[in-house]
């Protein structure tokens, strides 16, 4: 057994994942309500595309977008690791589940980048 | 954690006794803990979808329409759906989990638990009204 613990990456890993549940419980609800049933089932107008195209061109809006679908990643990649490693007892498989979880948030973090990107 | 437990090969004193996969499916409490994670896989799905959307939206009034026709297929209405129940579940038990979480003190007195979760619940409702109201009127 060592003496001292060694420096773990886990508390960085974590406050990505508490970020990210706090803010997909706040934002998540409404904006799946929104796009996902309430306009394309006609209950609302979804917006025209100048409507849509001002609202991911606009700094804040954009900026806020860009958090939500990174935070929300990094939530899904730490709590979908341990749901792994505990629901289907794959800890031994911890290498490649860590590639997949934390890569496919970082992968989705860049493709965010790219597509908001104001230019 | 100060120290992490590591799995290593012919170790006998990190033995453990083997879990069944479906370990969970006996006791609803169980059951509902792992229902509760997998809440995230459906929080990560619909960020990709709104991704998607707003590629879409930057790539042209074509590509919005046909991402809005996806969207009012019936797959893409039973995902949404069911996506809606467990975002709502992680919400819920989010917001339950904070008082846990969050410790405040006012002077001496420790603010109770009911009311950490209130604003928790106050701040749910005030940030889905602004931004139904941007997405639908600004």
């Amino acid at each position: 057994m060592e003496k001292h613990a060694k420096p773990s990456s886990e508390p960085f890993w974590w406050a990505l994942f508490g970020a990210g549940g706090a803010v997909a419980a706040l934002c998540i609800p409404v904006l799946l309500l929104l796009t996902g049933l309430a306009m394309p089932l006609g209950w609302v107008e979804a917006p025209s595309h100048a409507e849509a195209l001002a609202l991911v061109r606009h700094p804040l809006a954009s900026l806020l977008l860009f958090a939500v679908i990174s935070l929300s990643l990094f939530h899904w990649a730490h709590r979908f690791r341990f749901t792994l490693y505990d629901g289907l007892q794959l800890k031994h498989l911890e290498a490649l589940i860590v590639v997949f979880t934390y890569g496919g948030a970082l992968v989705g973090t860049l493709a965010a980048a790219v597509v908001l990107w104001p230019f | 954690m100060s120290h992490y437990p590591r799995y290593k090969k012919y170790r006998p004193k990190l033995y453990r006794a083997r879990v069944p996969i479906f370990w969970w499916v006996h006791r609803w409490v169980h059951v509902r803990f792992i229902l509760r994670e997998l809440t995230s896989v459906f929080v990560a799905f619909y960020v990709v979808v709104l991704l998607l959307l707003a590629r879409a939206v930057t790539q042209g009034p074509e590509a919005y329409a046909a991402f809005l026709a996806w969207l009012a297929t019936p797959v893409a209405l039973v995902l949404h759906a069911v996506a809606l129940a467990m975002v709502l579940f992680h919400s819920v038990t989010w917001f339950n989990l904070a008082p846990k979480a969050l410790v405040v003190h006012v002077g001496k007195k420790r603010l109770p638990g009911a009311f950490i979760a209130g604003a928790n619940y106050a701040a749910w409702a005030a940030v889905s009204a602004l931004l139904a109201w941007i997405i639908l009127w600004a």
